[in-house]
């Protein structure tokens, strides 16, 4: 056999062998998180962990719905504020606004979705703090977290909303135009509900930064372990609490924190599903498949 | 109920978009010009080039943190390239279209989804505590990698199907093997289009904090080996705003970290455009 076609063959089984490490490290989390998360669940039982309200850490309790009850409201917070802001200034870029204010507008969103979530939550802290402390309460929380997350998924939200927007193939546009609908109503009735599956991917990709940051919300939404009642409250959601607590904890806490892991995991699960049934309860709405 | 007319929700509509248009501006405009106005100032060539006093104090510079940035950037960047790009060189070109394909890829989408402090935990029990690796850049360098691996081969496995097809035809014509045809024709036309892969994760890399807080330890002492501890630039903004009052130290570490990003995105803009010019311009 020639050496090329050994080489040929090798190197398929070599690249074959990376293609399944990426597989390999999703299996290796999940068994990794399920086997250490495991001792926390079976020693304080499911519900009580679930259900409990007090975490303290030192003295074996360990209940964290104030923390799933911290990551649903500001997650939701978020999403509230980013979606219509979001995909309203996707339909501006793509279809209303000239291209000057465009080529502006455009490489600005696309700095800030790669700017660090902490720098998120370095102004967030000396800018939004402050102005909540003035509402009411101790500045650090709920609504500070609401709206340092929200200003982080806003360009997630309208870079890929826009794209999906633009990808509309033109003659839906000279339809609905050439039936006699106003811009508004061709946007509206025919671009979205085109560019729909796009919004939805852009909307769970929010989701997914919001339910799962970790060190801007540190910064900023104060921590403390208690339900919170207002917006003007404090709160303490999981992916913070995982980030605070990892370094130091040993034992039954660091378990604990692994099984805090799980929940998240499982949250973002339901959380992207109800989003997409939303969506699609949305389109059928609209006479849309 | 009176009937508003088309001309008129038109009117509304567009006044509500513009008007969201003008609120995500503002954002935009008070994150950015903030950072940098408040920042600006406090950088200088001795913030640049002087080492973190340590400690509380937040004073000093930031001199050993871009070095331990640049470590951990170039050894995440070893690992993840060549697993990376192998393996989207396996989806794109040989994968057949079977169950453990599928797999490979749900594997993948699940990967891209799960939160970076979820692979913080994973990092800190397989690296930091069951292989020995401590609080260093090797294990946040190894669990970076994890975190970046869907994102490269999601982008190098677009780049190699942007390929057209008459290559790889015209390669296996001229009786090129199967991997002279990858290695000799189509990583070369997709190359542009995988560096902009890679030098998304590296900005991406830039900003994490939460996988490696819990895996790197957060000295900020000079790194000696893979095995010190170490602190990104992100992770010394988190530190001075948590543990210090230098708030206009933060500020300035804000200020290189949104260049960095600026710059990053610059050449991936720059370089996708001349990809696309290449794959379009019958090169």
């Amino acid at each position: 056999m020639k050496t090329r076609h050994l080489i040929d063959r090798t190197s398929r089984n070599l690249i074959f062998v990376l293609a399944l490490a990426s597989f390999a490290v999703l299996v290796a989390i999940a068994v990794f998180t399920l086997k250490e998360a495991l001792p926390a669940l079976q020693q304080v039982g499911l519900l009580d962990f679930l259900f409990g309200t007090e975490w303290r850490p030192t003295s074996g309790q360990f209940g964290i719905l104030p923390m799933i009850l911290g990551t649903v409201m500001v997650a939701i917070g978020a999403v509230i504020f980013a979606v219509p802001l979001g995909v309203g200034c996707a339909i501006l870029l793509a279809e209303v606004a000239p291209p000057r204010i465009r080529q502006f507008l455009r490489p600005a969103v696309e700095l800030l979705v790669g700017i660090p979530s902490v720098v998120y939550g370095l102004v967030g802290l000396v800018l939004v703090v402050p102005l909540i402390r003035e509402i009411g309460g101790p500045g650090l929380s709920l609504a500070a977290g609401v709206v340092v997350l929200t200003a982080m998924i806003l360009p997630t939200i309208i870079s890929i909303s826009e794209d999906s927007i633009r990808a509309v193939p033109r003659k839906y546009k000279e339809g609905a135009l050439a039936l006699g609908a106003t811009e508004w109503q061709m946007m509206w009735r025919v671009v979205l509900p085109a560019a729909r599956p796009g919004i939805g991917a852009s909307i769970v990709l929010g989701i997914g930064r919001a339910v799962g940051e970790a060190m801007a919300l540190v910064m900023v939404v104060g921590m403390a372990t208690a339900i919170p009642i207002s917006p003007l409250d404090p709160a303490r959601p999981l992916a913070p609490s995982i980030a605070l607590e990892t370094n130091y904890a040993t034992g039954l806490h660091r378990s604990a924190l692994f099984a805090i892991a799980v929940v998240l995991f499982v949250l973002i699960i339901i959380i992207n599903s109800l989003a997409m049934m939303i969506m699609r309860r949305g389109a059928r709405a609209h006479g849309v498949r | 109920m009176p009937m508003v007319s088309a001309r008129t929700t038109q009117k509304l509509a567009l006044a509500c978009i513009w008007g969201t248009g003008a609120v995500t501006l503002l954002i935009l405009l008070v994150i950015i010009g903030y950072v940098m106005v408040q920042g600006v100032s406090n950088i200088s060539w001795s913030f640049l080039t002087t080492p973190p006093k340590g400690g509380m104090s937040g004073e000093g510079g930031i001199s050993t943190v871009i070095v331990c940035t640049l470590y951990l950037i170039g050894l995440t960047m070893a690992i993840v390239v060549p697993l990376g790009v192998g393996a989207a060189i396996y989806l794109s070109e040989y994968a057949p279209d079977n169950r453990l394909t599928s797999l490979i890829r749900y594997g993948t989408d699940v990967l891209a989804g799960v939160p970076s402090i979820v692979f913080g935990l994973f990092g800190f029990a397989l690296f930091v505590m069951a292989l020995h690796f401590s609080f260093s850049i090797l294990s946040g360098a190894l669990t970076l990698a994890c975190l970046l691996l869907p994102t490269l081969i999601r982008a190098s496995e677009e780049a190699l199907r942007a390929v057209p097809r008459s290559h790889r035809e015209a390669a296996l014509a001229l009786g090129a093997t199967k991997w002279q045809t990858v290695w000799r024709v189509l990583l070369p036309a997709a190359l542009p289009g995988i560096a902009t892969g890679i030098i998304l994760c590296i900005g991406r890399g830039i900003g994490e904090t939460a996988c490696l807080f819990v895996t790197m330890g957060g000295t900020s002492a000079m790194p000696t080996s893979l095995l010190s501890g170490g602190r990104t630039l992100s992770m010394h903004l988190l530190h001075l705003v948590l543990d210090t009052n230098a708030f206009e130290k933060a500020l300035a570490t804000g200020v290189v970290l949104i260049i960095v990003i600026g710059v990053i995105n610059a050449m991936t803009n720059w370089l996708s455009q001349r990809f696309r010019a290449r794959m379009t311009g019958g090169a």
